[in-house]
Parts: structure tokens; sequence; C-alpha cells
């Protein structure tokens, strides 16, 4: 592929993002509406409850984000194409945010619920571990100049770090089963009722799309910034 | 890069044995890694409310972090010495497999972390009014289960910060996450253990750990050498 075939296509991933973006914003913005005046008021939980609409989606897609950024780095060390490097920084980017919304508004669903801001339960303990491993793979990046060395680094750190989230899950687990805490509630409540499920399931979609998105658009971003960098400095 | 297992056990070995023959000459970093140790004991007995918490109750988290953070201390420094001189350089250009140099890098690291924590441990009984009857072996086994993985990722990560700006941050900031598991284990273990309970108790922990030690010393066998991919 030609320089310029390559600026085309950074440019059209770009223009897609932004296009996604804007859609799934919209989508978020349709579901939130649903939720608040077209589902239910929980029982229980009460208004609280709503915030299950976002945390749960980001969650799920800060898990997809990470799975991801382990994916495209293990396929980079066995491909070496530098696009699986970019995207894996625009996944690890996207993470970031998302995770910290799971854990911004996990506490302040918690602490009526619960009674408590934070308990070191699995879910939570790996949300959180994961929002570590995605700042120090970041981190990281921002460290080094060199691109191919920074990718090959961030690679092994990428992959590594997707292998030790599902430790930190049984980890947690094990620590909890020797010293039972008295969990006030299940957090995901025996049965919901189908129109909570919709109204979760197309705020998931959402979300999906949004990260979707946010992903194209900084991939596009980050090859056309590689690609000027190339034009200034001949590749060695 | 195809050799012969017996060959990079034994470059391995050689690896190791200079690595630990120019500590044993110059016994900076191991002094130091003991006096770190010692000092973080005696800080954490005093970091704490003596009307409301027992020295006893503290104890094994306070030697497990001990051993943790002697263990980043050693860590950063395995491969930071090999970039004076461009001792580095030397060593890629050796014909030997760079799992070989792994191995080497990582059995020399192992043997530090072990003579600390070996150390560490007579402190740890003195400092915190603790009886280690009985309950010895168990503690060297799950010290052993605990030490491997995380020292096995140390080494790669160890690689990786050496020629990275802010490397004394960027070594705990990426390590530290894969310490929890081995950290929770062998704390739990210990405490247990410490309390009188046998060790088939915390088999679950021990099989958690062992898992843990397979996956990483295999991932990390296999990732080192795209480090130096050139």
């Amino acid at each position: 592929m030609t320089s310029s075939d390559a600026r085309g296509a950074a440019r059209r991933a770009l223009r897609a993002g932004r296009v996604l973006t804007g859609l799934g914003l919209l989508a978020v913005a349709a579901a939130y509406v649903r939720a608040i005046a077209f589902t239910d008021i929980e029982a229980v939980q009460g208004p609280a409850q709503k915030i299950m609409y976002v945390h749960v989606p980001s969650a799920w897609c800060a898990f997809l984000a990470f799975g991801l950024v382990g994916i495209c780095s293990g396929l980079f060390l066995w491909l070496g194409d530098r696009r699986l490097d970019t995207f894996s920084e625009a996944s690890a980017e996207v993470g970031v945010v998302l995770t910290g919304l799971v854990l911004i508004t996990g506490p302040m669903w918690g602490k009526p619920i619960w009674g408590t801001w934070w308990q070191w339960e699995p879910r939570l303990t790996s949300t959180l571990f994961l929002f570590f491993l995605f700042v120090g793979y970041l981190t990281l990046r921002r460290t080094m100049f060199d691109p191919a060395e920074r990718a090959r680094y961030s690679a092994v750190v990428g992959i590594l770090g997707a292998m030790l989230v599902p430790f930190i899950h049984l980890s947690v687990y094990m620590f909890r089963t020797i010293h039972p805490r008295p969990v006030v509630l299940n957090p995901e409540g025996p049965t919901m009722p189908g129109s909570f499920v919709a109204t979760l399931l197309s705020s998931l979609a959402a979300f999906t799309l949004l990260y979707l998105g946010l992903v194209t658009m900084r991939y596009g971003l980050g090859r056309l910034r590689e690609l000027r960098e190339a034009r200034h400095v001949p590749a060695a | 890069m195809k050799s012969a297992l017996p060959g990079t056990i034994a470059a391995a070995m050689i690896i190791a044995g200079k690595d630990l023959r120019s500590e044993l000459r110059r016994r900076t970093a191991l002094v130091s890694a003991v006096v770190f140790a010692a000092l973080i004991l005696v800080i954490f007995n005093f970091a704490r409310d003596p009307t409301a918490l027992r020295a006893e109750q503290l104890a094994p988290s306070a030697f497990w972090i001990t051993c943790a953070f002697a263990a980043v201390t050693a860590l950063s420094r395995a491969f930071a010495v090999e970039l004076e001189h461009g001792a580095l350089d030397g060593l890629l250009l050796a014909p030997v497999p760079r799992e070989a140099l792994f191995l080497g890098k990582f059995l020399g690291n192992l043997t530090f972390v072990f003579v600390v924590e070996s150390i560490a441990l007579p402190l740890f009984v003195l400092f915190f009014n603790v009886s280690l009857k009985g309950a010895l072996p168990g503690i060297i086994l799950v010290a052993v289960l605990a030490t491997v993985g995380f020292v096995a990722v140390g080494t790669v990560f160890s690689a990786l910060t050496a020629r990275v700006r802010f490397n004394e941050l960027m070594l705990p900031v990426l390590l530290l996450p894969f310490m929890l598991p081995p950290l929770a284990g062998a704390a739990q273990v210990t405490a247990a253990l410490l309390n009188g309970r046998p060790l088939v108790e915390s088999a679950g922990w021990l099989r958690l750990l062992l898992v843990y030690d397979i996956t990483f010393v295999t991932l990390s066998v296999l990732i080192f050498p795209s480090l130096f991919d050139e």
C-alpha cells in the first residue's frame, strides 16, 4: 500500500468513526430516555437502579476493549502489522474511559443500595485492576519514542495484562470465600422483569456502538499521526 | 533460534551464575535489599494502633508486603546493570537463544529474592513474635509458589522498563497488579499456618498459585524474545 492509499484509509476510518460515534451518542441518549421515562422504577432499589443501564454496558464494553487489546497484542507479535498496535492503543484509551465510568457509577449505586461505597467483590476488584492495567499500559506508551519498540513492548504488557484478569477474579473470589462478609444484596437480583432486560439490552447495544465509534475514530487519528511522523522521519 | 534444550539450560545457568557471582562480590544490592526489608518490617510495627491491633495480627501481611517491595527493588536493577558499559548488547550478541537469556536472568532474580526472603523470615519472627513451630515447611512451600510467578513476570518487565524513561516508577506500576494473586494467597496461607491450621486447608490457594506460576513462567519464556526482535 502506498502512503497516500494509507492516508486515504486512515481518513475514511476517522470519518466512519465520527459517524458511528454520533450514532452511538444518539443511541445512548435514546436508551437513557427509555430507561428513565419508559421503564418501571424498581420496587426495592428505587431510582438508583437506573444507574445499571450505564454501569453494566460500560463494564461490558470495558472488558471487550481490554480483551481486544490482548488479542490484537498477540496478533501484532505474530504478524507484525503496525495497524494492530494502533488499534490496541485506541481500544486501551477508550477502555480507560469506560472503566472510569464503571468505577464512578458503581459507588454511586453502591452507597444507597449496599450501604457502602466499595466492596472487595470479584467483579469490582477485577474492574479496578483492569483500570490500573490500562493506565499502566498507556503510561508505558507515553514514556517511549521509538514506534517499533513501543509497539513490541506494549504488546507484551497487553498480553500479560489480559492473562492476569482471570487470576485476579479468582483470587478475590477465594479471598472472600475464606472470609465471608455479610453481603447486603446480590447486585444482580434474582430475576429481572422483561422490560428491564429490554432496556438493558438496548443500552448495551448503544454503548457497544459508541465504543466502536470512538475506537474507529481514535484508530483513524492514530494512523494519520503515524503516517505524518513517518513522512518526517524516514523509517530506519 | 532453534537449539537443543540442554544447550539453552546450560547457557541460562551460565548467565544466572554470572549475575550471582557479581552480586556476591559486590554485595551492595543484597545488603541494601535486606536492610530495606528490615526497615519495612520495623515501620510496619509502628504503622498500627498498638491498642487495637496486635503485631501478630498484622504479621502475615507485613511479611509479604516486605518481600514484595524488596523483590521490586531487586528486579528494577536486574537489567539496569546490564546497560552499564553496553553489557546488554554483548549478551544479545552472544550465540545463545533469547529464551536462555530470560531463564538465566529469571533464575538469578529468583535466587536473589529467595535469599532476601530467607533472611527476612528470621527478622520477621524476631520483630513480630510469631512461632514458626510446625508451620515452617508450609511457609517455605507457599513462599516458593508465590515467588516464582511474579519474579517471572517481573523479569520480563525489568527488561522492558530498563531503557524506558521513569523506569524506577514504571516497573512497580506495571508489576504490582501482578502481585495481587501471589500476595493474597501467600498472606492467607501464612496466616492460616501461623494459627496452627493444617496445610491441606489451603489446598485451593496452593493450586491457584501453581496454575499462576505455570501460566506466567510459560508465557514469559515465550514472550520475552519478542522484546528484542529487531
